[in-house]
């Protein structure tokens, strides 16, 4: 691999003179974020390929930021005409005031190498994409009669991207990400039963050489198969073991939104004044790591053109900090921590969660199953969301199954469960030493999907709410 | 979308590129361009001011029964030309699927609706942050308990144009705006959240009173909520999440899914599915709902259709590909995201046929009850195939008519399937909120409620 200079969007004389424009009226920062963006998806379906699509997104926001107000415009026309109109849209929206001149300065930054890429997506013939699924669909439906269906889609995605802003920031990064993901559906005398699988990275097409897709389409088969025969969840509280790889959402949803610096300013958060507080079991020690190599939330700089970083966020049980963004830090007067993070050039960054998980705890798994005389075994988690300001969050259970005298036993019908976050966090009582990262997600936030990694090792929650039907 | 018929440069584009088609290609073009604004206030400033113009065109080719499509965010004529030569080259790789089609002239006629306001386009720039000032104004006078997050006002304005060389050809332009508020509610060391809005053509139709008093109204409602005991229990559901229940019903109503066996209705037309009392109607022609349109994402005449008559499935919504598999006609359902996606097939504009009853009058008649306020988690813990249906939920409890304290971080779950039998009354206090339903109280009984 190497690491030479990366082709620039735009020429950093033209970005030079486009953020001195931005400023001209007197604001206090300015920036600006291209991207070049070129993506291939396909979609399976029903045995066919139905469709092969190929994008391109390419352009440029520009942010002004004058007192506590931010400016911010978009455009696809990247031509030094097209960036000073959208400076000077943005200019203008922040304030009404006067100003000075100013003279920016840019110094590139070094090239970051935190996902190295062997296989760009542009040099993967489309054939091969499609053969992906392919093999896919064929490995999903010889799992069993009863799969009458099958979806499965591919997706890959280059983005060259620049961030250049007034206090001299200038880098640019090239983030490849490739992700396939299959469901399967099964008949049977109580009706259909689904079965998901994914699995994403920040890498090219050697994604392949890494996932056994027959394995994973095999995988959703077998979830949708085993719930033909499930009976409906429990209803109400009972001790919960969630597998490794596969909770991580609930950290995501639990804690981890709630540890966003803008979230916390405004008083939207429980964990608001908590730092240096014992906030969950001293089990937990909950890290968001943006510099994991490969993984779906994992990227070199965040989209201010801030390195990534590894952040504890909770150190033994204990609040160590929260998670932060340029405008957040500056209003703190602290660090950023590379978590601002956004859509696409038409969105403005805000604080948002990398790759979030929990570190290893010392419990065997067995051990974990075998200590639980009735409760639920997780073995996998579908999306979550969280009130952040009451701490009350959601998770869907896709593959669960009731644990009876220490073993786990019949497989149980999809549902929520539904806890308050401090209180989970401190009823963790069991924590596996057999830590393993979870499928890629997205995490939406205020209109915005952002790629986020999340897991964790097998753990129990003593007491959580079961959204079944069962009495 | 809106049907004018005039051929303003969209137009043009899209023609453009169907005149190139090659023998034995049919080739969509669709074009759209959209602007907005979106203003977020906090203590009284300016905390952010986004003014964006996008635009871009999305073009599909279908040739020997196979399929390519691509896109780009950009007019540029270099970027158009290099699309349409994605897409014939992604056809190559499609499967042959005899189906396989774009829409054709179908001679329904289009139900004209005025989508468009030229007071909103013309509205000045400062009395918009004056609107999301006055509303965080509003909201804070109403309880002392309510602090504001963020107070917002946004609009947008889309033009779009779609050419087919199957012959359909249309365009027009669409705006609309809104203001909306979050809210957080202290008491002591708890906090709850709320929320309000309010939506229109334009801002002069906006009701800024109403949305502060429910956005405080919601955030204080739930101060001093407990998590309730496990039991089965009668709900009412709120107008705003009956909306969002019918949001998940019309997913078992896809054409496509049906076409596909993955709805749990595909083998019920003509079957009892529901209570007698429930008439499930798409009628984006009904100039009330907030998503009325006159065109359906494949540029067909948008029209009304009856789903469930009387609690018989009457019909499934289709676009031109699963009407094609099913051997039957578009009911005018493709829904299409904009110019980065080819359409699918979804319901429009949802409503259910109200009953006669306000909310009062329907609580009046619940012994043992819970009236559901806001549900969380219908994407991760319902399942429209297998019908599981299970969601984190708050409310008041219902004692013998009376509604009573606040509840929270609770399940309700039943299946999809059960709750539409389950219907006990419709209400009539119809709410054409800003969704793809109208909402309307519903009653539902036998739902298991999780708790403590």
């Amino acid at each position: 691999m190497v690491l030479g200079r990366l082709p620039c969007v735009i020429e950093q004389d033209v970005l030079e003179r486009v953020l001195a424009a931005a400023v001209r009226t007197g604001a206090d920062f300015a920036e600006v974020y291209a991207e070049d963006k070129r993506s291939t998806s396909v979609a399976l379906d029903d045995g066919r390929v139905e469709q092969v699509t190929s994008g391109r997104d390419r352009g440029a926001g520009i942010r002004v930021i004058k007192g506590d107000t931010t400016g911010f415009a978009h455009t696809a026309d990247l031509s030094e005409a097209g960036l000073r109109a959208a400076a000077e849209a943005a200019a203008a929206a922040a304030s009404q005031g006067g100003g000075g001149a100013r003279t920016i300065a840019l110094t590139r930054g070094p090239a970051r190498m935190i996902n190295p890429i062997s296989q760009f997506p542009d040099d993967v013939r489309k054939a091969d994409k499609v053969a992906v699924l392919q093999r896919m669909d064929e490995a999903a439906r010889s799992a069993g009669g009863s799969i009458v269906q099958v979806s499965a889609g591919y997706g890959d995605s280059s983005k060259h991207m620049l961030v250049a802003n007034t206090d001299g920031v200038f880098v640019t990064d090239r983030q490849v990400r490739t992700l396939v993901r299959i469901t399967a559906v099964a008949d049977g005398d109580t009706g259909m039963q689904t079965g998901y699988q994914s699995a994403g990275h920040t890498m090219g097409f050697e994604l392949f050489d890494r996932v056994d897709v027959e394995d994973l389409a095999r995988d959703a088969a077998r979830i949708a198969l085993t719930k033909l025969n499930a009976r409906p969840a429990p209803s109400g509280a009972l001790p919960v073991v969630i597998k490794q790889g596969s909770g991580g959402v609930l950290f995501h949803e639990a804690c981890g939104h709630g540890l966003e610096a803008d979230l916390v300013a405004k008083g939207g958060s429980v964990y608001r004044g908590k730092q240096d507080q014992l906030v969950a079991s001293p089990l937990v020690t909950l890290v968001d790591d943006g510099t994991m190599t490969g993984e779906w939330g994992a990227l070199a700089y965040d989209d201010e053109g801030h390195a990534s970083q590894y952040n504890v966020l909770i150190q033994d049980g204990v609040l160590t900090d929260y998670m932060w963004d340029y405008l957040r830090a500056r209003n703190e007067g602290r660090p950023q921590s590379g978590n601002g993070r956004r859509q696409s050039y038409q969105h403005l960054p805000m604080v948002r969660m990398t790759n979030t998980y929990v570190l290893n705890g010392t419990d065997e798994p067995d051990d974990i199953i075998r200590a639980t005389g009735y409760g639920v075994y997780v073995a996998k988690l579908g999306g979550g969301s969280v009130n952040t300001a009451t701490g009350d969050f959601v998770f869907g259970m896709t593959e669960a199954y009731l644990i009876e005298n220490g073993e786990i036993t019949e497989p149980l019908r999809e549902g929520n469960l539904i806890g308050n976050g401090p209180q989970v966090l401190d009823d963790i009582d069991m924590l596996g030493n057999d830590f393993a990262m979870g499928n890629p997600g997205t995490c939406g936030k205020d209109g915005q999907g952002v790629p986020v990694g999340d897991g964790q090792p097998t753990l129990r929650v003593k007491s959580m709410t079961i959204g079944g039907t069962a009495a | 979308m809106s049907s004018s018929a005039d051929s303003g440069e969209l137009q043009q584009i899209a023609d453009r590129v169907i005149a190139q088609a090659r023998a034995g290609e049919q080739v969509e073009a669709f074009v759209s361009r959209d602007s907005e604004t979106d203003i977020r206030v906090y203590e009284g400033q300016v905390e952010h001011f986004v003014s964006a113009q996008s635009e871009g065109i999305g073009i599909r080719v279908i040739r020997d029964g196979r399929t390519g499509f691509a896109y780009a965010g950009t007019l540029d004529p270099a970027a158009i030309a290099e699309v349409l030569a994605d897409a014939r080259d992604n056809v190559e790789f499609g499967t042959h699927d005899e189906w396989a089609g774009l829409a054709e002239p179908d001679g329904v006629d289009v139900v004209e609706q005025e989508l468009w306001n030229d007071a909103l386009a013309e509205y000045a720039t400062d009395r918009k942050i004056e609107l999301a000032q006055q509303l965080e104004r509003l909201t804070l006078g109403v309880d002392p308990r309510v602090r504001v997050d963020d107070s917002n006002y946004a609009d947008v304005a889309v033009e779009s144009a779609v050419a087919t060389t199957t012959g359909i050809r249309r365009s027009g332009r669409e705006n609309g705006c809104y203001v909306s508020i979050s809210t957080l509610a202290d008491d002591g060391d708890e906090t709850q959240t709320g929320f309000g809005f309010s939506v229109g053509r334009s801002p002069d139709q906006f009701d800024l009173a109403k949305a502060a008093q429910e956005a405080a109204d919601r955030a204080t409602r739930l101060l001093g909520a407990t998590k309730p005991a496990s039991k089965r229990v009668t709900v009412v559901l709120d107008p705003y999440v009956t909306a969002m229940f019918l949001g998940v019903i019309s997913s078992t109503l896809n054409g496509e899914a049906v076409a596909k066996g993955r709805s749990l209705f595909k083998d019920r037309l003509g079957d009892a599915v529901a209570n007698p009392l429930i008439t499930l109607v798409d009628d984006p022609t009904n100039t009330l709902a907030y998503t009325a349109t006159d065109l359906d994402g494949e540029g067909l005449a948008a029209r009304r259709n009856v789903l469930i008559d009387g609690g018989v499935l009457q019909q499934f919504v289709h676009n031109t590909y699963s009407a094609r598999r099913v051997g039957g006609r578009s009911t005018g359902n493709a829904v299409r995201g904009g110019f980065k996606g080819t359409p699918g097939v979804g319901c429009l504009a949802l409503h259910l046929q109200p009953g006669t009853r306000d909310q009062a009058a329907l609580v009046a008649d619940v012994a043992d009850g819970v009236l559901v306020q806001s549900v969380q988690g219908l994407h991760s813990g319902v399942n429209p195939i297998s019908g599981d249906f299970s969601v984190g939920a708050s409310g008041l409890v219902i004692t013998n008519g009376v509604v009573g304290a606040p509840i929270r971080e609770f399940t309700i779950a039943s299946t999809l399937q059960r709750m539409l039998l389950d219907v006990v009354e419709v209400g009539g206090d119809v709410d054409w909120l800003p969704m793809r339903a109208a909402g309307v109280s519903l009653v539902i009984r036998d739902i298991t409620m999780s708790g403590a």
